[in-house]
């Protein structure tokens, strides 16, 4: 729609080419720093790369290694374990903050604030106070029994069975007051009408909010899935600032596998192809949503 | 949100009422421990956490750990405490959080008042870049930033911080712009203004708003990063949270927890500032990153 008036102002090239001058340097640095570095990965998930990037290719190797190694395969199992639990847990967590938080309650501004918080800190921060509470020598487990419990046991971030929990908790602390903004949005966003002629028709509480109110917030919860998977796949520093990978490697996740393999184990070219594959399986996520809210724009 | 859509048809009794103040208090107290945690522990001697009391408050009150996580506590190689790399991060943030904004606010103006075909595809190349999993491109940015000279340097971490927040900045700025009207931009070009002129005189007066939630998202963002800070810094470059996890982690002598904690907390401030001073703005940018693309 602009287009007619900048052809009205006059024939000037320059005044014509300005904006697109101006929006280039962005967009050179975009195409060569996401998308050239992008396939410059990919191409070196192909080859035979070890310390240093190297261009003799090697076919799949890469990737047929990457899965046979057992790291991958906890990494992978892990992110399993921890994105649906982390998905699920603050999703349900968050919708139900969100409803208690939606009853006309005093202080709701406070409150809000409180649970919202952790989301301004590092994961390194989270880290670091999950990683202290959450050990047996002084944390939870030291505190409950100075207080008299003496056989109280809580050694999840010692337990490489249990350590990848731990992730979760912090995890889940530090987004859930978030997904819980979120829904209070989608909250103020329902139409009184439908609840009224509803509950004049007789429905409970319980079923005004089953039948009509979540099933409204549809939008809410894509968001809040599409946002937490990308989160959960990129989980990196939480990881290393709580357990660090461990107890051994049971706490690996793929982030920290790539960063390893490609920077302290030499292996840069199986490291890119697991670059590859969290790229892929984000891309699976993030491209069909940006897809549909830029079309919905248009 | 002035009104509570649902809460005005759904009534709760007196008895309902009770148990939704008690859940909400301890979902207070569930966000609030780890934070509880680390100020009482900052403030007491080693011996008190050693002995169980990691929950209780100082028995003797001392300001010791906050001193020596500033100045004298053993950061990987050195004993300089976290002040240099406090710095670092203040070094580090003000110039990428400045001009990724600017080159945000002008491609917003771009991308909504100067239409041209193709612009969405554009926009969607911008806004895919901020959700790629940077170790997509680790391997490439070190070897650019070699090429440049800025490797394990701040000028090369705010390069970097640069090219991975012009996304969002643009993405913040381009749906307001997209609520700005057009008559007005168009009036202005029928006057002879030009294109830096409208942006001068036109989008940049009502921009405040907007450009306080990019400041907030970048600023939070970029202090908080640590893949980037841990990937592209030498020991003198580090930004505050990879020297954080340097004393958090380091494996020789005593643990001295309470130090540990002192300087999550300082890592933790500035952005804990904001977000108190500015919580409203904070939110608007989370969502407008999230809800809506």
């Amino acid at each position: 729609m602009s287009m007619t008036a900048t052809r009205r102002s006059g024939n000037d090239w320059l005044r014509d080419a300005l904006p697109k001058i101006v929006l280039s340097p962005s967009l050179a640095i975009v195409l060569v720093f996401v998308y050239g570095f992008i396939l410059f990965t990919f191409y070196l998930s192909f080859t035979d790369s070890r310390i240093l990037p190297s261009y003799g290719l090697v076919g799949w190797q890469n990737y047929s290694r990457l899965f046979s190694v057992r790291a991958w395969g906890i990494a992978i199992d892990n992110l399993l374990i921890f994105g649906s639990l982390y998905i699920v847990i603050c999703c349900v967590l968050g919708l139900a903050l969100a409803i208690l938080l939606d009853q006309k309650i005093r202080a709701e501004g406070f409150i809000r604030t409180i649970y919202l918080y952790p989301m301004a800190l590092s994961f390194i921060v989270t880290g670091t106070a999950w990683k202290w509470f959450l050990d047996p020598g002084i944390g939870l487990q030291a505190v409950v029994r100075s207080w008299g419990w003496e056989s109280f046991t809580f050694e999840w971030i010692k337990d490489s069975h249990m350590a990848i929990y731990t992730i979760v908790i912090a995890a889940v602390w530090q987004t859930s007051g978030f997904v819980m903004a979120m829904f209070l949005a989608g909250l103020r966003g329902i139409d009184n009408e439908v609840l009224k002629a509803a509950q004049i028709d007789g429905a409970s509480n319980w079923s005004l909010y089953r039948r009509i109110v979540i099933p409204q917030l549809r939008p809410a919860f894509m968001s809040a899935f599409v946002v937490l998977a990308h989160m959960a796949i990129k989980s990196y520093d939480l990881v290393i600032a709580l357990t660090g990978g461990g107890p051994g490697t049971a706490t690996e996740l793929p982030a920290t596998f790539m960063y390893s393999y490609t920077f302290t184990r030499n292996q840069m070219g199986i490291g890119a192809a697991s670059a590859t594959i969290m790229l892929m399986s984000i891309a699976a996520i993030m491209v069909p949503y940006i897809w549909s809210e830029l079309r919905e724009k248009k | 949100m002035a009104t509570n859509a649902s809460a005005n048809v759904i009534r709760t009794g007196g008895g309902a009422r009770f148990v939704i103040y008690t859940l909400l208090a301890l979902f207070c107290i569930y966000y609030l421990l780890p934070l509880y945690v680390m100020v009482v522990n900052s403030l007491k001697p080693l011996s008190e956490i050693q002995a169980g009391g990691m929950m209780s408050l100082p028995h003797e009150w001392t300001l010791a750990p906050w001193r020596s996580a500033w100045s004298t506590a053993q950061i990987g190689v050195a004993a300089t405490g976290l002040k240099p790399y406090f710095l670092n991060s203040i070094l580090m943030v003000v110039p990428a959080v400045a001009i990724s904004t600017v080159l945000g606010a002008l491609n917003g103006y771009v991308l909504t008042k100067w239409r041209f075909t193709g612009d969405t595809v554009v926009f969607g190349l911008l806004l895919f870049g901020c959700f790629i999993p940077f170790q997509m491109v680790l391997i490439p940015m070190a070897r650019m930033l070699g090429l440049m000279g800025l490797a394990g340097t701040v000028p090369g971490l705010i390069f970097v911080h640069l090219v991975y927040g012009i996304g969002f900045s643009t993405l913040y700025f381009r749906n307001y712009y997209q609520q700005f009207p057009t008559e007005l931009v168009r009036a202005a070009m029928i006057d002879g203004a030009g294109f830096f002129t409208i942006f001068r005189r036109i989008m940049l007066p009502s921009s405040g708003p907007i450009a306080v939630v990019c400041i907030i998202w970048q600023f939070t963002n970029i202090w908080n990063d640590f893949l980037f800070g841990a990937s592209f810094s030498d020991y003198d470059s580090q930004p505050m949270t990879v020297a954080l996890n340097n004393l958090v982690q380091s494996s020789t002598g005593v643990k001295e927890y309470n130090v540990h904690f002192a300087g999550a907390i300082m890592a933790a401030l500035p952005t804990l500032i904001v977000y108190i001073v500015a919580g409203r703005y904070f939110v608007r940018g989370l969502m407008a990153g999230s809800v809506k693309g």
